[in-house]
């Protein structure tokens, strides 16, 4: 079981990743984007933007080092081989570009027990370099109880 | 495209994606979830899985494409969240295809904003539940 004590806990900030035009378009390709303004520069830049933009769901790069820091807290105490990847959303509040340099704060927004599993409820939000939030990342994950 | 010739229900288009073990090895290298239940049979077996299933954010980052096909610029997703229902198996010779469509939930002429509903299955089976995209105008 997860420790419910860790509800409302909040996580060092994590150090800055540099978001990087290769990253966004490996990501994109991995995702199957076709979208010319994550793959083409001149085109990101057509449509208004800095540089490459980065696909809806590639703040789950920055929210995956985030998690590290929880999975690894022996006082959460989540048994990583039993988690269940239960929900996901992304709230941004602009489009990740190359160049960016985010950092994020992790917090557990709740953590609820549905019979032997537990499930705990994650939001990361993601700053860039003027600590303006660009996006918040909100995971849910069920950790399965004991046979 | 103009908001105001929308119309809740109106279907907005399909992606079809056909799922390898090269796409799961492609998609934990660009996305850092190296667990290996997305590349080995033997260790999603020995979880109790009957095999190797794609990360659940590939599924998820593959579906919005259908939307962001639709919108043309993926930066206009402003808020995007999905429910995972079912695993998607996906079998070293066959792989699996994951059939997405989007039509329009919503629409808020105020704010200039469009939800997009997308439904997303393998072999008939729903695999994304409650699956939403926020398009900005």
């Amino acid at each position: 079981m997860v420790n419910p004590n860790v509800q409302g806990k909040k996580y060092p900030e994590t150090e800055p990743y540099l978001v990087g035009r290769e990253k966004i378009r490996e990501f994109a390709k991995a995702v199957f984007s076709t979208n010319p303004i994550n793959l083409d520069v001149f085109a990101a830049q057509a449509a208004g933007y800095t540089d490459l933009v980065a696909p809806p769901t590639f703040a789950v790069v920055i929210q995956e080092r985030s998690l590290n820091a929880v999975l690894s807290d022996p006082e959460a105490d989540i048994d990583f081989s039993r988690v269940v990847h239960g929900d996901q959303r992304f709230v941004a509040s602009r489009a990740i570009v190359a160049g960016d340099e985010l950092t994020s704060v992790l917090t557990v927004a709740s953590v609820k027990s549905l019979g032997a599993h537990s499930m705990i409820t994650f939001n990361t939000e993601i700053f860039d370099a003027k600590k303006e939030l660009v996006s918040t990342a909100i995971s849910t994950l069920v950790v399965r109880g004991g046979e | 495209m103009d908001i105001l010739s929308l119309t809740v229900g109106q279907e907005i288009g399909s992606r079809t994606f056909h799922f390898t073990r090269d796409s799961l090895v492609k998609y934990a290298g660009a996305s850092g979830d190296f667990n290996p239940i997305h590349y080995r049979d033997d260790f999603a077996q020995s979880v109790g899985l009957d095999g190797v299933l794609a990360h659940g954010m590939l599924t998820m980052g593959a579906a919005v494409q259908a939307a962001v096909d639709w919108v043309g610029d993926s930066g206009k997703v402003i808020d995007y969240g999905v429910r995972f229902t079912k695993p998607v198996f996906v079998p070293a010779d066959t792989g699996a295809e994951v059939s997405v469509t989007g039509k329009i939930g919503a629409i808020d002429i105020e704010n200039k904003t469009v939800r997009v509903d997308l439904s997303a299955s393998c072999v008939e089976v729903a695999v994304l539940g409650k699956a939403q995209a926020v398009v900005k105008f």
